[in-house]
């Protein structure tokens, strides 16, 4: 009888961990969330009343740039394409024409903006403008200041901007800040 | 005296590891009920823009997503495109109340943090999301997204379509 005493044979747990790991790590996989990504855009505040026409900005510290309903850009008065605008956008901010940004090495024409302080970017577009080209023109635009940035960043502590840390940054976007204006859009043509 | 410490010196103990599961466990449940996903589901056709000089959006509790896009069922909904707000197509009319309530939402001092994103189709007419635009300015939203996905490079950008 003492013999035929048996007791139930342990179940070797240890073989748990590793399952319990398995689909902990199949979870931490799987549930990676697609972070949103976007371009950031600060709109203005709602006014009733139009904006006053006589504003003392000088036709030159403006950077015009116009999409139609064909999705054809117009800057400054010229025909371009999507690939221009960027090169386009950055003479226009660096130029420095007044010479008061020291730090800026631009072409210094008069008939361009004074300094980046004061450079305006106006993006106006069609209502028949495409979304997608909306994005392309926005970015090209985002795409010549951050350039611009990194530069100067290169430049000034030898490192790209994204890098750098917050006192640093703040440094260059006060150089290099962003005045991009998005107006309302007109309706001409299909 | 002479006996405990001859017994310490010979073996050390095994550590049980019999509670490990459980641990394992309980990061596990705690990893399953954090990351529960809260996703609509799409009533308009999305597809994303591309762009190189995105931003993350890390704040998702103080994020509000408006989809716009030609709407999936034709059939009922037309093929215009239109403005999703959360489960329902919305109108433009509908989309200050719905901003204001979803800002309502968020504790009062990270209201100004709020922001709107927008995830529109590639094919949506500007018509439409400037009318959205002038809308949630009237609702002082005013830092908003432009949802995009990642391009490889600038120059993918600039191929024509």
């Amino acid at each position: 009888m003492g013999r035929k005493k048996r007791s139930t044979p342990e179940i070797n747990a240890g073989s748990m961990a590793d399952i319990a790991f398995l689909l902990l790590i199949f979870f931490l996989v799987t549930t990676t969330m697609d972070v949103d990504k976007g371009l950031m855009v600060k709109l203005a505040p709602w006014t009733d009343e139009p904006p006053p026409e006589d504003n003392k900005i000088k036709e030159k510290n403006i950077f015009v740039v116009l999409v139609n309903s064909n999705n054809q850009l117009l800057v400054e008065d010229d025909y371009l394409s999507i690939d221009q605008l960027r090169s386009a956008a950055k003479d226009f901010i660096n130029n420095n024409g007044d010479g008061t940004c020291s730090e800026c090495n631009g072409l210094r024409s008069p008939a361009s903006s004074d300094n980046p302080q004061k450079a305006i970017i106006s993006l106006q577009n069609d209502r028949g403008t495409s979304y997608q080209m909306f994005v392309k023109v926005r970015n090209e635009i985002l795409g010549a200041y951050s350039e611009l940035r990194n530069e100067l960043s290169e430049r000034k502590y030898g490192r790209s901007f994204p890098t750098l840390n917050e006192e640093d940054r703040s440094v260059i976007a006060g150089i290099y800040p962003q005045f991009i204006s998005e107006a309302e859009p007109i309706s001409v043509g299909k | 005296m002479a006996l405990i410490r001859k017994k310490k010196s010979k073996e050390t103990p095994p550590v049980s590891t019999a509670s490990l599961p459980d641990i394992v466990f309980m990061l596990l449940f705690f990893f399953m009920v954090t990351t529960t996903m809260r996703e609509v589901t799409l009533l308009v056709r999305l597809k994303k823009p591309k762009a190189t000089e995105m931003q993350k959006l890390d704040r998702k509790d103080l994020t509000t997503y408006i989809y716009m896009g030609a709407p999936k069922n034709p059939n009922i909904y037309g093929s215009e495109p239109r403005i999703q707000l959360d489960d329902q197509l919305g109108n433009i009319g509908d989309i200050q109340s719905f901003v204001i309530l979803k800002r309502e939402e968020i504790n009062e001092a990270e209201r100004p943090k709020f922001t709107v994103s927008i995830k529109a189709d590639i094919d949506v007419k500007m018509g439409l999301i400037s009318d959205l635009k002038q809308e949630l300015r009237k609702a002082q939203a005013l830092k908003i997204s432009y949802s995009t996905n990642p391009a490889a490079s600038p120059e993918e950008l600039y191929k024509t379509y």
